[in-house]
């Protein structure tokens, strides 16, 4: 058996691989990047010529994707939780379409915000839409359920959602594969042709029969072998683990061994009788889930049913923030080993720009243009560039979601904010930032928006991006005039030019586009090293 | 055998390739582990850890749990501190001794190492001038590794196979610093 050393992202993406995938689609987003980074750096997605571009967004892959399970063939997409926001509309009427090919969408959590704006739980968005959800507890699970996941997608004619969480993600360790992968699927139309046509008289008929498959999958082989109840002979505590817990859950249990009954589930929607079963055989209840207390709620409810339930809704378990071991031995009332304390000599090291990087350069033409209209009128997005709200530059203002900063501008200048400026990276401008613009064009907002660009996705890791070297005719075709489609190289010795040209736009009244273009360092090192290596 | 190593240092100082390596050797020895990497935001400049955790038996967690770690290998020496509520009372401190200053408010090297000392079990090492020797500043991660070596509880011709796989497609003479790099680091400590 052929057994490698993979992270769970990129089980998840070798065993899309071994499962017949016809189409990876994905934006990029800590935890979830390495899926797309690993099929498009493999060889036998190559040879078969796997689709693994890049997408300009999460909704734009999850459209993608939807297509090509709509000509038959397995696809995935893969973006981060916040990216589900993004991909929203078209993931919750995916459930109304259906699917004809299997379609997985993955969204990768961040509880505790390692590296993202929330931690929102994307469980809720499969109950929301009433999609089936696998959630792995380990890489090897991950693996397996691939195969499962589209197998049931195919069976139900629906997309399935495979929530992971960031440890999951990130975590490597030896994954066995299978001996004979699943060919890819022809290319066939669905049997129904207007399957895809949500009219509201079409879509009232598929969305009852929606309801009703949620349901009766329930009990699917392909979902109940994932939720598995071990009884035990202690009485006084019966424990609930969902996902990636279960792991902290046996970490602990692996010491001292007491027998207590234990259901573990890793997909929705579970059976209710199986907590029917453990809620009978024990006095009290312990629920142990990565994210928002779903299961605790659906359990507890509003009617009090007599048992007490403990769990983060309740408080045994710390409300926010991600598990681990620690946290799970004090929720069992375990006594924990001795923990020191970090001295107070260490102090905090937050992540800051590379030596040599452009957006600094840009930013620090921007702070002597603002001096003379003092703090406040900075709206920027989501990339490295957000750095720039630390000290010592300490000049943006916002950082909300992908694109906001274009769009927050304009409504502060309708407020009356001037200059009132937005600065945004390359690729967060054609994910999101370009519909923004044309909305400022379109009533002549008084807004300066900065493109800083450095010629790549670079927070992620420096993937390719789709605006690089035409940034500035995206703008024109927006409708930007084009004497205030301005450009500058951000290089410290540009600096009084880069000043004077943010300041002549900050005086026009109008929409102006000042795009601040240099290589990222990174992406550059890294190129410079393949040019030599050959 | 059970280990369970933190492995810290700052973004781009090559803490992973250290996890890489020792991952390579765990698997040739048949080992269960589960790597713990942190990817984003952090890797710019920031502190990075990862959580090793390498047994005879499947590795549940893949993050340790608080004061039961074996074993701090860094990079860095303060980074070396900001882990200790995790290493156990017996537990090893192994670091290097050259700071990384990136931050305005670093603290006096030598308030760092006087908490270093309070640790029972710790060893502090130049790890950069022996890199050098090696051939490359680059390589002060596989130096901390020959010296953390001792008590990883693998064979150190397992530890130099994992540096030939890791580094092999780079060319033979940046693997060839690195296994410099790696015995030297080793012959530092003599446990």
């Amino acid at each position: 058996m052929k057994r490698l050393l993979l992270l769970g992202d990129e089980a998840i993406a070798q065993a899309a691989i071994d499962a017949g995938l016809s189409g990876m689609y994905a934006y990029p987003g800590t935890p979830s990047t390495e899926i797309m980074e690993y099929i498009r750096a493999s060889e036998t997605a190559r040879e078969r010529n796997i689709h693994r571009t890049w997408s300009a967004n999460e909704k734009t892959a999850m459209e993608s994707a939807l297509g090509m399970s709509y000509a038959g063939k397995r696809a995935m997409v893969a973006m981060k939780h916040v990216g589900l926001n993004v991909a929203a509309d078209s993931f919750i009427n995916s459930a109304i379409t259906g699917v004809n090919g299997g379609l997985i969408v993955v969204s990768a959590d961040d509880p505790s915000m390692h590296s993202s704006q929330n931690e929102q739980d994307s469980r809720f968005y499969g109950k929301f839409a009433f999609v089936p959800c696998f959630e792995p507890s380990n890489q090897q699970e991950a693996y397996n359920m691939v195969f499962d996941a589209f197998e049931l997608s195919e069976k139900y004619k629906t997309p399935v959602l495979f929530r992971i969480t960031t440890r999951l993600a990130h975590s490597r360790t030896s994954v066995s594969l299978v001996k004979y992968p699943v060919p890819e699927k022809e290319l066939s139309l669905p049997g129904d042709p207007v399957q895809f046509v949500l009219l509201p008289a079409f879509a009232r008929k598929k969305y009852k029969t929606l309801i009703a498959t949620y349901e009766s999958m329930r009990y699917d082989a392909r979902l109940s072998e994932y939720n598995f109840f071990r009884d035990g002979r202690r009485r006084e505590l019966g424990i609930i683990t969902c996902g990636i817990a279960y792991n902290y859950l046996m970490e602990n249990l692996s010491e001292t061994e007491p027998d207590f009954p234990i259901l573990k589930i890793c997909a929705y929607p579970f059976p209710p009788d199986l907590i029917r079963e453990i809620m009978n055989r024990c006095d009290e209840i312990l629920v142990l889930e990565e994210g928002y207390p779903l299961i605790e709620e659906s359990i507890t409810g509003i009617c009090d049913s007599g048992k007490k339930v403990y769990g983060r809704l309740e408080g045994t378990v710390p409300r926010d923030g991600e598990l681990n071991p620690s946290i799970v031995a004090k929720a069992l009332g375990i006594k924990s080993s001795q923990k020191r304390s970090v001295p107070a000599v260490v102090k905090m090291r937050p992540p800051s720009f590379c030596k040599g990087c452009g957006h600094s350069d840009t930013f620090n033409a921007l702070i002597e243009a603002m001096k003379p209209y003092g703090p406040g009128r900075v709206f920027s997005d989501i990339g490295c560039y957000t750095l720039a709200a630390l000290p010592p530059y300490s000049i943006i203002n916002s950082c909300v979601d992908m694109g906001a900063s274009v769009t927050m501008a304009i409504g502060a200048a309708d407020a009356g904010l001037s200059p009132s400026v937005a600065v945004i990276g390359d690729s967060t401008f054609t994910h999101s930032g370009m519909t923004g613009l044309l909305d400022a064009v379109t009533k002549n907002s008084p807004v300066t928006i900065i493109i800083s660009d450095n010629l790549t996705t670079g927070m992620t890791g420096g993937q390719e991006s789709p605006g690089a070297g035409r940034l500035e005719k995206i703008c024109a075709g927006l409708g930007v005039g084009e004497e205030h489609i301005r450009t500058m190289t951000p290089i410290r010795k540009n600096h009084e030019e880069n000043v004077r040209i943010i300041r002549e736009e900050l005086e026009f009244n109008g929409v102006s586009v000042i795009v601040s273009s240099r290589e990222c360092v990174q992406t550059l090192l890294k190129r410079k090293k393949t040019e030599s290596s050959g | 055998m059970k280990k369970d190593i933190i492995l810290a240092g700052v973004g781009g100082q090559g803490i992973l390739s250290i996890a890489a390596v020792i991952g390579l050797a765990a698997l040739e020895n048949n080992l269960f582990f589960k790597q713990s990497e942190v990817h984003g935001m952090s890797q710019r400049g920031g502190d990075v850890y990862s959580h090793f955790r390498l047994s005879r038996k499947p590795v549940s967690s893949d993050l340790i749990p608080y004061g039961s770690a074996d074993m701090i290998i860094s990079v860095e020496p303060m980074e070396s501190l900001r882990y200790l509520p995790w290493l156990s009372p017996s537990g090893w401190l192994i670091t290097n001794s050259d700071p990384y200053i990136n931050i305005p408010d670093y603290p006096p090297l030598e308030e760092i190492f006087s908490e270093i000392r309070k640790i029972k079990n710790h060893r502090i090492i130049n790890a950069e001038t022996t890199a050098r020797e090696a051939g490359s500043v680059k390589a002060v991660n596989m130096v901390m590794l020959g010296a953390a070596s001792h008590y990883t509880g693998l064979g150190c011709s397992s530890l130099e196979n994992g540096i030939r796989k890791l580094f092999g497609s780079k060319g033979e003479k940046i693997t060839d610093i690195n296994l410099t790099a790696f015995r030297a680091g080793r012959n530092i400590i003599n446990p």
